[in-house]
């Protein structure tokens, strides 16, 4: 008699929720550190990657999706995928206006 | 009788051995009914992506045809309290995730503690939002709201920001700003409306597991919320690089 | 016994998690609205079989075609065959009791109600006159009416579509019954599992493009506004990320209506199964990727009209295999002309028609002749009236005998399909032909030339009209008089045949096992020998 449910599976610990608490929270002080260096196009940059280095850390271990089945990181993924799509392709004709006719 | 004796059928005893109260009668098994929930609140998350998703496409749009606005309207933006909003929000989804990890081994005190440390937090993060809006309002920069252009086109006048040593705007660069302050709150709005539907929940959440109703096996309701709250956290980390980060350097 | 007589009096109705009686409850809603959106068709045409605007006001048939829109889409269409027939019959297609969050599907009929009720007030109190499309800036910036209570009906229809979506997609992945694999699931399963991905992943769009609208109009927040540095085509943007991919939601339900029709009726399976299959996630994927063929003449750079022009040739593809799928079902099956399969035929032919026509406007250059005249006018009612209202039509009469036990009256109902299909032409093939004229969409009045087609258009809306009614007399008149009907009355294959008419409210005695393909005819010939061998 199994009450484990698949996410349940493998309960995540204190341990592992300790190490990425403090990960975010350096990457919260490196991110605001770096928006204070005047480095151009790269400000944004940085300030995306680390957000995002910040956001997959709460989606693989505090949801735990690295834990999950195929279909939670199918799911992820399409929500993902779907709103890059969103945003890319509209941004790429207010990008694509300037060019002028051909 | 009423089915067609033409399909097959799982024989009468083998379906289920144990009837937990929580389990409703249209499931086989409570590793499906757990499943199933986990999987509707992912996707429930993924309609929430594409609902501010529409916010930031305006965001990158116009951040991009007016950035000097946009980085100038950004240092109006106290990098102190947004960090520190980063860095609550930061200990909620820890003590979110350990609350579930109290829900999973049945540690009944520990949820209660972690449930109620989240829900703190969520309110410290509020009334710092609360404190920014107010300076907002008091500086005239609310969009629609009597909007004061005059921290742009005069930044000495405005000691708040002295440290930027920021160049004046021409006036229709200057008015962007209004622009960049429609989405500062449109965004931070919406995401402290679902912040406030957090804690509500948060605090019904609390009342019922003093009560033990989610250490005795059923830890559905727990983990799901868990993720509702780690998601609202996410959005923050990218409105936070995106609004307070813009240009900081001096 | 049966999930209608289980319970009476009006609570056990309107409290009910059973997805049949919500169903049901759609059902009902859905063809009221039908008819006032209908209602408003009438005056559109009235008024337009003269070239002045004499009838009303042109502000007052800027409201009426603008309520007939937004009432047919969100309030018809989008939840037309999801809600109802697609409530009613997938847990009992994949041998589930119910679907997976009965107490959500209640919450998207209340929704629905509260959506349509506002709707119902908004025309009360004034009516919105922007185009159901609320194009800024002039929904925002230039007009005093209800935009915002219809944004708001729309949002909260929305949410309703939201989570009708959500819960089929967990449905289909959680609910299976022992041995329905994916692929042994009827094709009506897939085409409303590409339908649910359309509308989680685009009506949140719609619902943050309604949000900003309102914050625009109210508080002049500058998005969309052009004085404040706003572009009103990023409402655009957002707006047709859903609005396209609604179109997609709107057709897939009807099409999977169509495969189990045709199968039935010409006693085949539905040939390439997987094709088929894979071609409705195909229409779902595509049909995220091209909105912007909505705005070609709108100001879009000319790369995204070359970029959005050539993905919407490609979305076509999945569509028209679908069409050759079908033909070639009927190609050597066993043909029989009840009504649903008539229904089914008016389908094929009417959408090819209205799907290629979709292709000249895919073309970025034959569309900016064509946007914007009574060409687009007809394309779009031959691929959602020729379309999916008769795939609608031929779903419930397919499944009349199954939710209520009784057969209604076939030669009544061919007739009824014969009429609809007549008046349906004459209404709007004359359009086709007003467009490529050059008579715009959206006006009351017209150049004198164009009347005889309006005049034409106007008579088939009358004979239309007639062929919708009829159903709704007949069908109401068999649930008291029309034959008993059996389990199986159409010989069709599906799980939801293999029991009672009307089923019983948690579907099946015992779980069934899947023990063979999807529209295996010889299976059930094995079957109907066993059954007829247990009785003798």
């Amino acid at each position: 008699m199994s009450e484990h449910n698949e996410q349940a599976h493998h309960i995540v610990g204190p341990k592992v929720y300790v190490i990425i608490f403090f990960a975010l929270l350096l990457g919260t002080g490196l991110t605001v550190w770096a928006s204070f260096l005047e480095l151009g196009l790269w400000n944004p940059v940085i300030a995306l990657a680390i957000a995002t280095g910040k956001a997959m850390l709460v989606v693989l271990f505090f949801m735990q999706v690295k834990y999950s089945t195929k279909l939670t990181k199918l799911t992820v993924f399409a929500g993902i995928f779907m709103f890059l799509t969103l945003v890319g392709m509209t941004l790429a004709d207010y990008f694509t206006r300037a060019w002028g006719q051909w | 009788m009423s089915d067609s004796p033409a399909i097959a059928h799982v024989a009468e005893d083998a379906v289920l051995d144990e009837h937990p109260s929580y389990l409703r009668h249209h499931f086989n098994s409570t590793e499906q009914q757990a499943d199933t929930a986990n999987f509707a609140m992912w996707l429930f998350l993924v309609t929430e992506v594409m609902f501010f998703g529409g916010l930031f496409t305006a965001y990158l749009i116009y951040r991009n045809w007016y950035y000097p606005a946009f980085v100038v309207a950004s240092h109006q933006l106290n990098v102190g309290w947004g960090t520190a909003n980063t860095a609550v929000l930061i200990c909620s989804s820890f003590t979110m995730a350990m609350g579930v990890w109290c829900a999973e081994t049945r540690r009944r005190k520990g949820l209660v503690l972690c449930l109620t440390l989240t829900f703190i937090l969520g309110l410290v993060f509020l009334g710092i939002k609360g404190i920014e809006y107010s300076e907002k309002i008091e500086k005239h920069h609310v969009p629609g709201f009597h909007y004061s252009l005059q921290s742009f086109v005069d930044p000495a006048s405005d000691p708040d920001i002295a440290q930027y040593h920021d160049k004046p705007l021409a006036l229709d660069m200057a008015r962007h700003t209004e622009l960049y302050f429609s989405l500062y709150f449109a965004m931070t709005g919406m995401h402290a409306l679902h912040m406030i539907i957090g804690i509500g929940i948060l605090g019904f959440m609390i009342f019922r597991a003093r009560a033990g109703a989610y250490t005795s096996g059923h830890v559905t309701f727990v983990e799901n919320f868990g993720l509702y709250w780690h998601f609202v956290d996410i959005i923050w980390i990218y409105l936070f690089a995106l609004l307070y980060l813009i240009s900081r350097h001096q | 016994m049966n999930y209608l007589s289980k319970e009476n009096g009006l609570l056990s109705w309107l409290l009910t998690g059973d997805h049949k009686r919500i169903a049901i409850l759609y059902l009902i809603s859905i063809t009221f609205f039908f008819f006032i959106g209908g209602a408003l068709a009438g005056l559109i045409r009235l008024e337009l079989l003269t070239p002045q605007s004499d009838l009303m006001a042109t502000d007052t048939y800027n409201k009426v075609f603008t309520m007939h829109g937004v009432v047919m889409i969100f309030l018809f269409l989008v939840p037309s065959v999801p809600a109802t027939l697609g409530n009613f019959f997938i847990p009992m297609m994949i041998g589930a009791k119910d679907l997976a969050l009965p107490k959500v599907n209640l919450l998207s009929w209340y929704l629905y109600v509260v959506g349509g009720i506002l709707v119902l007030v908004t025309m009360i109190t004034g009516g919105v006159d922007t185009g159901w499309t609320f194009t800024t800036p002039l929904s925002t910036h230039y007009v005093n009416t209800n935009v915002l209570s219809t944004g708001l009906a729309v949002f909260i229809a929305g949410f309703s579509s939201i989570f009708t979506g959500l819960n089929f997609i967990v449905t289909i992945h959680k609910m299976r019954a022992p041995g329905m694999t994916w692929f042994r699931m009827p094709l009506f399963v897939w085409a409303h599992y590409a339908a649910s991905i359309l509308m989680v992943l685009g009506t949140p769009v719609l619902a943050i493009a309604i949000v900003l609208l309102a914050l625009e109009r109210t508080i002049g927040i500058g998005v969309f506004d052009p004085t404040k540095g706003g572009d009103p085509l990023l409402f655009q943007h957002l707006f047709w990320f859903y609005s396209h991919p609604a179109v997609y939601i709107m057709i897939l339900p009807g099409m999977g209506v169509i495969s189990e029709v045709i199968s039935t009726f010409s006693r085949k399976r539905v040939f390439g199964y997987t094709a088929v299959a894979f071609s409705s996630v195909a229409i779902a994927v595509f049909g995220f990727f091209v909105w912007a063929h909505h705005m070609f003449i709108m100001g879009v750079s000319n790369y995204a009209v070359l970029v959005f022009s050539l993905l919407t040739m490609l979305v076509a593809v999945p569509s028209a295999i679908k069409i050759f799928n079908w033909v070639f079902t009927l190609y050597k099956g066993s043909i029989t002309f009840e009504t649903p399969m008539l229904y089914s035929f008016g389908f094929m032919g009417l959408f090819t028609i209205g799907g290629l026509t979709g292709v000249f406007l895919g073309a970025s250059g034959t569309d900016i002749h064509l946007t914007e005249t009574y060409f687009i006018v007809a394309h779009f009612h031959f691929v959602m009236v020729g379309g999916m209202l008769m795939a609608f039509l031929s779903g419930i009469h397919f499944w009349w005998p199954k939710m209520t036990g009784r057969m209604y009256p076939e030669k009544l109902s061919q007739l009824a399909a014969l009429i609809t299909f007549i008046g349906f032409n004459f209404t709007f093939f004359p359009q086709f032909i007003l467009g490529v004229l050059g008579m715009p969409r959206r006006y009351a009045s017209y150049p004198p030339e164009f009347q005889i087609l309006n005049v034409f258009s106007t008579a088939g809306a009358t004979i239309l009209g007639v062929g919708y009614m009829l159903p709704v007399l007949y069908l109401t008149w068999s649930l008291k008089y029309g034959a008993i009907a059996g389990n199986n009355p159409w010989q069709a294959t599906g799980l939801e045949w293999q029991t009672q008419s009307p089923p019983l409210t948690e579907n099946f005695t015992k779980m069934p096992i899947m023990d063979h393909e999807a529209y295996d005819y010889e299976w059930l010939a094995k079957q109907q020998e066993k059954e007829v061998a247990s009785v003798g």
